[in-house]
């Protein structure tokens, strides 16, 4: 299903109201009427946000082109072909990794983090991307998913980050949001003293 | 083609329409005509500015593009202000390009949509008031009937219509019967300042929650359906075509359906309404097939009839020009000859500006369906008219059955103004005969570009025995952003304005133009040529204090004089006040500590200009450690008029800031043997967070002059300020943008 997600401010999600999909009706599916058993498909498994995934073509696909299109999670951003922008930023095994450097072999059994993954399952955010709000670190938006997995792997590396630390994080900003992104990471290391990670 | 009708008088046209669904809609005539299966749809797409469910839901339509300037959240702050809504209760959802058909032609119902120039929030202040002004005496009126008393006994506040009694009435309640009421047929007067809850109160971006869970979706994030990828590289000369293509290795990739060529832009069409160059797409399955078969191309390119200039060439051709006489007299007050001959004291300058690159983050890319019947564009659009008038001549379509969309774009700075990669999206999909997604590589982004112009400023000036300015002369070399492109008249005004300061302040003053010529593709880029003419100015005006051993903040500060009104003929007039710039000047210095002790080796320098209709003024603080340049502190002062949204402007103007010290210091676009060096940010470096300052700090000045917008304004005297403080801290005097280069050669 690719139906657009409007903005949520009010605390709704727009998608859940009829009326924003008029456009993409959602038929009820009928159940099958008979089962067949399928033959178990060699691949790769990944676990994604917490989810398994069999990714079955080829083993060099980079991560970033499985996570946006086979799997449509396109918070995870392309901005460059040298690994230098960092928008593409996502969590494998605890690590910060850029997706786009990494292919589908390279991360075979691993547990890869996206924005799309950060939240609590009872869907509360995380304390950096309430921070993010807070401090209401966005200006274009579209490098800060990438500039947030930074973040969240800093904070599990250096729960209370000095300048120095934040000057370490290389993810690129064009529209110039970098005083806010540090008030940030600071208001979220706050936030999250005492919690575990 | 004849002119589009547009911005004709829309407070005529203004309608309400009631709903099936019992919602008020406040919006614009189109939507009366349109048969009730369409108003549905319009209903899902929000084409109108409002609308109030019953459960007081308030649904507010942004109707132009959001590129990171935080205009949908300003302008849905300016309408709920007029409209009293609960801010809790509104949810902002952008509008598509609103057009029509008149004739065949298309006629726009949407008013202003375009992100250019900070006209947006101006244009919003000017309009959209009314409309939520006109909802809310609908819901009076409602209210009143509903309960038989005289609307002027009731008041709103946050949602609510509030009866004498203390009786209340949410809006969701009255939207159904405020519907069914006749609009009157004069527009209420807007709020006095002093009820404002909303505008001059702090907003986060509506988008913000979307964003930082990954569910903002860009352009680049649309699919659907059985969208094909395509990818694309174009012909690295401009002008140039296509020699030789082998396409075999590239088909045999799995998932590969199709190598079509873009072919070279007509010479006889203006640039920006059209491709930018000859160009070789992949159209395949999925994104990553697309690039690795784009790379087993074989392919060579025939350089075009003429060259790239590279910079040293431009700088020669700029010096023989600047020898003789403009191209252009822009400004003649005065006799600057005879003054510069008799004067006591005599300067001159001469600053560089390298081209430069928009480098957004979000390359160009578009999600293009198109059939003998519709057309619907998703891309990232600054100038979503000129999109539909593209997409019309290439497709033929009636206007009114091509929707442009106007998803968040991530960055523009001017980029998103053209419309050549929809063209060839739209081109690509007729030819393939499905819905296209087309995004152009980092790498193709960077080779094909609406650069900024190249220019070199001439400077002179003279003082007499006081140590006043008497004459001031500016000529500048560039390869207009605007040569070659439509509409032709005036354009050298592009480059430069006849009454931008210090005109109107010196007796004897020259301002020329002069045109220099290059093959690279020219566009708009933040704050237009304020952004570099600035810099020569600013830098000058610094240069001219030191040599005659003045303060630098009392020798602007003698030179604005007493505070008086200029006239200013150009975007941003009709006048330009001394006495506002003066102040932002005065705020800025004073909170940089300037005049106070400090550290040794620190250098200090201050910078403003009047951008747009808005008055800016910088003052930075740095230092050189080791190799490492080191902005300790820095201040951006600024009157923009009365700020509908404190805290986006405060986040523009941080990141005008140093969008213009990255830009200034590292950045430029060179050319070799024709073609375009620069790959990617490893060789064009944006910088990062370790070499930016930590905080800007903000003023703004309170005013009640009506609100210019911000996002151009907080560009121009950033760079100058930085330059001037590099001046004060090293003694060395960098005339060149990028200064980086510079400096570590002069050190």
């Amino acid at each position: 299903m690719n139906a657009a997600v409007g903005s949520n401010i009010a605390g709704r999600e727009l998608h859940e109201r009829p009326e924003y999909n008029r456009r993409m009706p959602q038929l009820p599916q009928p159940p099958p009427t008979r089962i067949v058993p399928q033959p178990i498909r060699a691949g790769i498994d990944v676990e994604i946000n917490g989810r398994r995934y069999r990714h079955t073509g080829d083993p060099e696909l980079p991560l970033l082109w499985y996570l946006r299109d086979v799997l449509r999670l396109t918070g995870s951003k392309y901005g460059c072909d040298d690994q230098s922008c960092g928008a593409c930023s996502v969590l494998v095994d605890g690590k910060l990794k850029r997706a786009c450097a990494l292919t589908m072999q390279a991360v075979a059994g691993q547990r890869i983090t996206t924005i799309e993954g950060l939240q609590a399952a009872d869907g509360s955010l995380h304390p950096v991307q309430q921070a993010w709000i807070d401090e209401d670190a966005i200006l274009c938006g579209y490098c800060q998913s990438g500039q947030i997995m930074a973040a969240v792997d800093l904070l599990t590396r250096k729960p209370r980050p000095t300048d120095a630390d934040i000057d370490g994080i290389g993810n690129l900003c064009r529209c110039g949001s970098y005083p806010r992104i540090r008030r940030a990471i600071q208001r979220a290391a706050t936030a999250m003293q005492g919690k575990p990670k | 083609m004849k002119k589009p009708t547009h911005d004709a008088s829309r407070r005529r046209f203004l309608k309400v329409l009631g709903s099936a669904s019992g919602a008020l809609i406040i919006g614009l005539p189109a939507f009366a005509d349109t048969p009730d299966e369409l108003l549905g749809r319009n209903l899902v797409q929000l084409n109108p500015y409002l609308r109030i469910e019953p459960d007081g839901t308030t649904v507010i339509g942004a109707r132009d593009p959001e590129v990171g300037q935080g205009i949908r959240t300003a302008e849905a702050r300016i309408l709920a202000e007029e409209l009293d809504a609960d801010w809790n209760k509104v949810i902002v959802v952008p509008l598509i390009l609103g057009v029509t058909a008149v004739n065949g032609e298309p006629h726009w119902t949407f008013g202003h949509q375009i992100a250019s120039g900070s006209t947006s929030v101006p244009a919003a202040w000017n309009d959209l008031r009314s409309v939520g002004a006109a909802a809310r005496q609908l819901l009076l009126r409602a209210a009143a009937a509903r309960w038989q008393v005289a609307p002027g006994s009731l008041r709103t506040l946050r949602g609510e219509v509030i009866a004498a009694d203390g009786r209340k009435l949410g809006y969701g309640e009255l939207a159904d019967a405020a519907s069914k009421l006749k609009p009157a047929s004069e527009f209420p007067a807007p709020k006095a300042a002093s009820q404002y809850l909303l505008v001059g109160q702090d907003a986060g971006d509506v988008d913000a929650r979307d964003i930082v869970t990954g569910r903002q979706r860009f352009a680049i994030d649309e699919w659907g359906g059985d969208t094909l990828v395509a990818v694309i590289t174009h012909c690295p000369y401009p002008g140039g075509k296509l020699a030789h293509l082998d396409d075999a290795a590239a088909l045999k990739v799995k998932g590969v359906e199709k190598v079509l060529t873009i072919p070279a832009p007509d010479p006889a069409r203006a640039l920006g309404t059209q491709q930018l160059a000859a160009g070789i797409a992949v159209v395949a399955q999925d994104t990553w097939t697309a690039l690795r078969a784009l790379e087993k191309l074989e392919l060579r390119w025939q350089p075009g009839p003429h060259a790239a200039q590279d910079d040293s060439a431009l700088a020669q051709a700029a010096a023989a020009l600047l020898a003789g006489e403009p191209g252009k007299v822009v400004r003649t007050d005065g006799h600057f000859p005879e003054t510069l001959k008799h004067a006591a004291h005599r300067f001159k300058a001469e600053y560089r500006i390298a081209t430069v690159a928009h480098a957004d983050l979000e390359p160009p890319n578009a999600r293009v369906q198109v059939d003998d019947r519709s057309a619907t564009i998703v891309a990232p659009v600054q100038n979503p008219r000129a999109t539909l008038e593209t997409v019309l001549r290439l497709t033929g379509l009636p206007p009114d059955r091509i929707e442009v969309q106007l998803p968040r774009a991530g960055g523009g700075f001017g980029r998103f103004l053209e419309a050549d990669y929809v063209a060839e999206a739209v081109m690509l999909a007729t030819a393939v005969g499905k819905p296209i997604k087309l995004m152009w590589t980092r790498t193709n982004a960077f080779a094909n570009d609406t650069y900024r112009p190249f220019s070199v400023h001439q400077l002179e000036a003279c003082a007499d025995r006081k140590r006043k300015l008497t004459g001031w002369a500016h000529r500048i070399a560039s390869t207009s952003r605007l040569a070659g492109r439509e509409p032709p008249p005036r354009w050298w005004l592009s480059e430069m304005h006849p009454d931008d300061l210090p005109a109107g302040l010196i007796e004897n003053l020259q301002y020329g133009w002069y045109p220099l010529d290059t093959a690279l593709p020219r566009g708009s880029y933040r704050s237009s040529s304020h952004g570099v003419n600035a810099f020569a100015t600013e830098c000058f005006i610094d240069e001219i204090a030191h040599e005659l051993k003045l303060d630098s903040l009392k020798f602007r500060l003698a030179l604005l004089g007493e505070p008086r009104q200029l006239p200013y003929r150009g975007h941003g007039g009709p006048v330009l006040d001394t006495g506002r710039l003066a102040w932002v000047l005065k705020l800025a210095a004073d909170a940089i500590g300037w005049g106070k002790p400090h550290p040794h080796g620190h250098g200090f320098g201050l910078a403003c200009h009047f951008t747009f209709g808005g008055y800016v003024a910088h003052a930075v603080e740095m230092s050189m450690e080791g190799d490492r340049l080191v902005i300790h502190n820095v201040v951006c002062a600024a009157d923009l008029g009365r700020v509908v949204n404190p805290l986006g402007a405060r986040a523009v103007l941080v990141g005008a800031t140093l969008d213009a010290f990255s830009t200034a210091l590292r950045q430029r676009i060179s050319v070799k043997d024709g073609r375009v060096v620069q790959r990617g940010f490893k060789d064009y470096p944006l910088a990062t967070m370790a070499q930016m300052p930590h905080a800007v700090q903000v003023i703004l000045v309170p005013s009640q002059a009506n609100p210019t917008g911000a996002f151009a304004m907080g560009f121009p005297s950033a760079a100058p300020a930085l330059a001037n403080a590099i001046f004060a801290g090293t003694t060395v005097r960098v005339r060149q943008l990028p200064i980086w280069p510079e400096l570590m050669r002069l050190l």
